[in-house]
């Protein structure tokens, strides 16, 4: 029906159409019989009714074959599949790791940076200028940077995006990538996929956030992987590098152990 | 428990130390008191259903406003701009972004709570279960009393609400936290914010509900009229049961879950508020510590057994006409009853697949797919039997066989394109899309409401002694069917192509969703209605529009045809115009105060039509045999009831 640019979203689109076939195949079968019983039992074609009506047994077998098409529709699709997006992230040195955050009415997206390790946040560092996801000072978090409203990520590389709110429940959905996971306060919760064609597509936001809900927009772009990571390399962390070291000390402790919290 | 006890309490709870016999005698009550604080089960039906057919008409016309915003963002809204309430919250005469929620909001909440519920469980549940079950009136009238005006007081709080400096509530009919809790905060006085109102008026609505659901379950097991056995009652009677346990149980949960989210509104609680949110570019000062997930577990643990309170009724209302119509019983009466019991009990265990998106793990989401794929096993037993049934038969098309029969399709439609939404992964893509939104109105719109609607044309004739107008009723059936198809179909493509909902344009904004192309360009039907170019994926937005405001003229028919039959529609020439077998069509045209003349007996089955050797197609349960006219002695009737 739409583009698919992910590598899950084939296999996820392959379940719908299954389903969806099954389904097509259901409602002829009861739609000709019913549109049979509606014309054939009508009173003025049948003037006395049957006490016993259908005495076989076909609507059991059509109802156990219904069970095994779900049965197998569970244990063959919706199970591995799911469990391959839950629970088998992948952790390998060139996955791109990105923190989605939401709030009203703009996504920030926090990327790791050059040694692909997530620097800490923690929401008391947020500040008006510069730190709009509340990174704490720490060494993973130097070359961290953010880029508000656009996702922007390689082709064919396989990516972790965190996705949190700092206010209310939003929705990241990547329509293209056939994927989204609410964004919800006080937690982190992880999608991975892989992205398998280079475009530019709406970000959509998937739940009702206030009153620009329906246009808190934000743009995917996908690229090939050198272009990237040029892009990456030219990108100004969000910690400026001459921020006094004390006050990063004295926030330390403290921060860490509400970034404890807030995972 | 035993049925055959119950008949002493007959005389008790009939007219409340009226004595049957002398009835007549006694002068009617005054009008406030038998019209307006009634404690008849059938007054207080019609105070519900005339109550829910005004909730239902007003959130139908929320939802067309919102339809003009849908498909014409951006363009001021016809006719209304100049009322005076909608001045203030209309821009340049613009569907504003808060007033498209506070309307998103209410129209759910008022065609849930206040309008299929009230009409299918308060309004039919009322009127038809005890007249079915052979009692004089509900177990507790008073408390059926206090049902109704628990109702109407969270009716009038909600709708009051509007007119609130902050409006309604805003936050989705679901009012997740935190944007519930965060919503209005700016108002002066936070009691007085539409957020705050809603709550209170669901303690009121859940109340209700509840006092219904005590109700409903005690009249059910112990007022039933000798020989009412378990496998004699009418389905409806059966349905009626399972969904007073439903509300019964799954309720109390989103009533704890209403006030706790009052608390974290008005005293200062976080159950729902996390810590640390950032709200407004300002730290929203709150406790912290709470989770928003938690209310969502509360919120969906009422909100998938409502689904089936939703559904129960109106299957039972079209397993009651079915049968009628087509001379002939239910097709396996006893499967259905076993079927809509389990469909109870397992509608409280799949809650959590509206949740799949909120990040479940592999166990988890596992047991809730295995139960919401075991739930469609009772559901297509409950539909097959019903389509079944008319195989057979010998089928006459009167109003109500219309809506029921064409509920059999909708409902179906409904319940099949629930299979995919089942799976958590299919839910990546369609989850909050327009395919969830086209899911559930088939269930409950073509599906629920046709159903209630071939209830009104089918137990009107007992009320007011006059059938409906058969032209109408085909005026407003037909065109009901077209537009309704034409409002949800086109939102399952949409859907398909990722349109997600509760957006104030329709989609607009997301261009390069929006903008995918459904009919090429020079494709027959572009010519017709885009001079040749492509039509796209959001220019169904209008055919869906276009259809919401021809279903509303479709109604008209139908509102001419309610006021004019009353006075002026054919009289029924018998208590049992349909040449029905259940006991309400025993009782005197309208059933006065207290129901039967007679005691009522239940001699046989409740859908014994078209029995081979009878001398007519219908033998109704509360005629005798004409063999044995007296009435068979009480072990006989035990042994009958257990076939």
């Amino acid at each position: 029906m739409h583009e698919i640019a992910s590598e899950h979203g084939e296999e996820l689109d392959h379940m719908l159409a299954l389903v969806h076939w099954f389904m097509l195949i259901l409602a002829v079968g009861w739609g000709i019989f019913m549109i049979y019983v509606l014309i054939r039992f009508n009173a003025r074609r049948n003037k006395k009714a049957s006490y016993s009506g259908i005495t076989n047994h076909f609507s059991t077998h059509v109802e156990m074959g219904v069970v095994i098409v779900e049965v197998v529709l569970l244990l063959g699709f919706a199970f591995p599949l799911w469990a391959a997006r839950v629970e088998k992230f992948p952790d390998s040195p060139d996955v791109v790791k990105v923190r989605a955050v939401g709030q009203q009415f703009l996504w920030t997206f926090h990327y790791a940076g050059k040694d692909g390790m997530m620097g800490q946040v923690d929401l008391d560092e947020i500040n008006a200028g510069g730190n709009p996801v509340g990174l704490v000072r720490e060494p993973n978090a130097l070359d961290d940077f953010a880029v508000p409203n656009t996702l922007k990520l390689p082709k064919g590389r396989r990516v972790i995006v965190q996705v949190t709110s700092k206010d209310v429940i939003h929705g990241l959905a990547l329509v293209p990538m056939m994927i989204q996971q609410d964004a919800i306060p006080g937690q982190e919760v992880p999608m991975w996929f892989t992205p398998t064609k280079t475009g530019e597509w709406d970000i959509v936001c998937a739940q009702l956030c206030g009153a620009s809900h329906g246009q808190m927009k934000a743009t995917l772009e996908v690229v090939e992987p050198e272009e990237y990571d040029a892009w990456v390399e030219s990108q100004p962390p969000m910690l400026k590098p001459e921020a006094p070291e004390k006050t990063a000390g004295a926030a330390s402790p403290e921060s860490s152990k509400g970034a404890v919290a807030s995972n | 428990m035993n049925p055959q006890s119950s008949t002493d309490l007959s005389h008790e709870t009939a007219v409340h130390g009226h004595d049957d016999h002398h009835e007549e005698h006694h002068h009617d009550p005054p009008f406030w008191r038998k019209y307006v604080f009634s404690t008849d089960h059938k007054v207080i039906g019609i105070q519900y259903g005339i109550t829910a057919l005004l909730f239902l008409a007003l959130g139908f016309f929320l939802m067309m406003v919102m339809r003009w915003s849908i498909a014409y963002p951006g363009r001021p809204v016809p006719f209304i701009s100049h009322l005076p309430w909608f001045r203030v919250w209309l821009e340049n005469g613009m569907v504003t972004g808060d007033l498209y929620n506070m309307f998103g909001a209410m129209h759910g909440t008022i065609m849930i709570f206040l309008g299929i519920v009230p009409l299918a469980f308060g309004a039919f549940g009322n009127y038809v279960t005890p007249l079915q079950i052979g009692a004089p009136d509900m177990a507790f009238p008073r408390l059926n009393m206090a049902s109704y005006w628990s109702y109407l007081l969270g009716g009038v709080l909600m709708f009051a609400s509007f007119f609130l400096p902050s409006g309604a509530a805003k936050a989705g009919w679901t009012n997740y936290s935190p944007l519930a809790t965060t919503t209005d905060l700016s108002f002066g006085s936070l009691f007085w914010t539409g957020q705050t109102q809603w709550l209170l008026a669901m303690v009121f609505l859940i109340s209700s509900s509840l006092l219904g659901a005590v109700n409903f379950i005690t009249t059910i097991i112990n007022l039933r009229c000798k020989g009412m056995t378990w496998m004699r009652m009418p389905f409806f009677v059966w349905a009626m049961l399972v969904t007073g346990f439903l509300l019964l149980l799954a309720f109390p949960p989103l009533e704890v879950a209403a006030i706790m989210q009052l608390m974290d509104r008005m005293a200062g609680t976080s159950f729902f508020v996390p810590s640390g949110l950032f709200v407004n570019g300002q730290f929203f000062n709150a406790a912290g510590g709470g989770s928003p997930l938690l209310y969502q577990h509360l919120f969906w643990f009422l909100g998938h057994p409502e689904v089936y309170v939703l559904i129960l009724p109106a299957i039972a209302i079209v397993g009651e006409i079915i049968p009628n119509n087509t001379r002939k019983p239910l097709w396996g009466y006893k499967t259905m009853v076993y079927a809509v019991m389990v469909l109870g009990f397992l509608s409280f265990l799949v809650w959590a697949h509206h949740m799949y998106i909120t990040g479940m793990g592999a166990g988890v989401s596992t047991f809730f797919q295995t139960v919401t794929v075991l739930i469609s096993v009772p559901s297509v037993i409950l539909i097959t039997s019903i389509l079944i049934s008319m195989w057979g038969g010998s089928i006459r098309f009167n109003t109500p066989m219309l809506f029921a029969t064409a509920f059999i399709p909708m409902f179906g439609i409904g319940g099949l394109t629930g299979l995919p939404l089942a799976f958590s992964m299919i839910d990546l893509h369609l989850h909050d899309t327009y395919y969830v939104i086209a899911h559930f109105h088939y269930v409950v719109a073509p599906g629920t409401l046709f159903g209630l609607f071939a209830g009104i044309y089918f137990w009107f004739p007992k009320q007011t002694g006059r059938r409906m107008s058969e032209l109408l009723g085909h005026l407003h059936f037909w065109p009901s069917l077209l537009f309704m198809n034409g409002i949800f179909a086109p939102m399952f493509i949409q859907g398909m192509a990722g349109f997600h909902r509760r957006a104030s344009d329709g989609g607009a904004a997301y261009e390069r969703i929006a903008g995918q192309e459904f009919l090429e360009a020079g494709s027959f039907l572009s010519k017709i209605f885009k001079n040749g170019e492509a039509i796209t994926m959001i220019d169904l937005n209008i055919v869906a529009s276009v259809s919401a405001w021809c279903l509303a003229i479709a109604q008209v028919p139908f509102i001419i045809n309610f006021f004019w039959s009353m006075t002026k529609g054919k009289k029924v020439n018998s208590n049992n115009p349909w040449d029905a077998t259940t006991l309400e069509w025993s009782c005197p045209t309208p059933p006065p105060h207290g129901n039967f003349l007679k005691e009522p007996v239940a001699y046989r089955g409740p859908y014994e039509y078209s029995v081979p050797g009878a001398e007519r197609d219908f033998t109704p349960q509360f005629e005798p045999d004409p063999e044995s006219p007296q009435a068979p002695a009480e072990e006989e009737l035990e042994v009958k009831g257990g076939h």
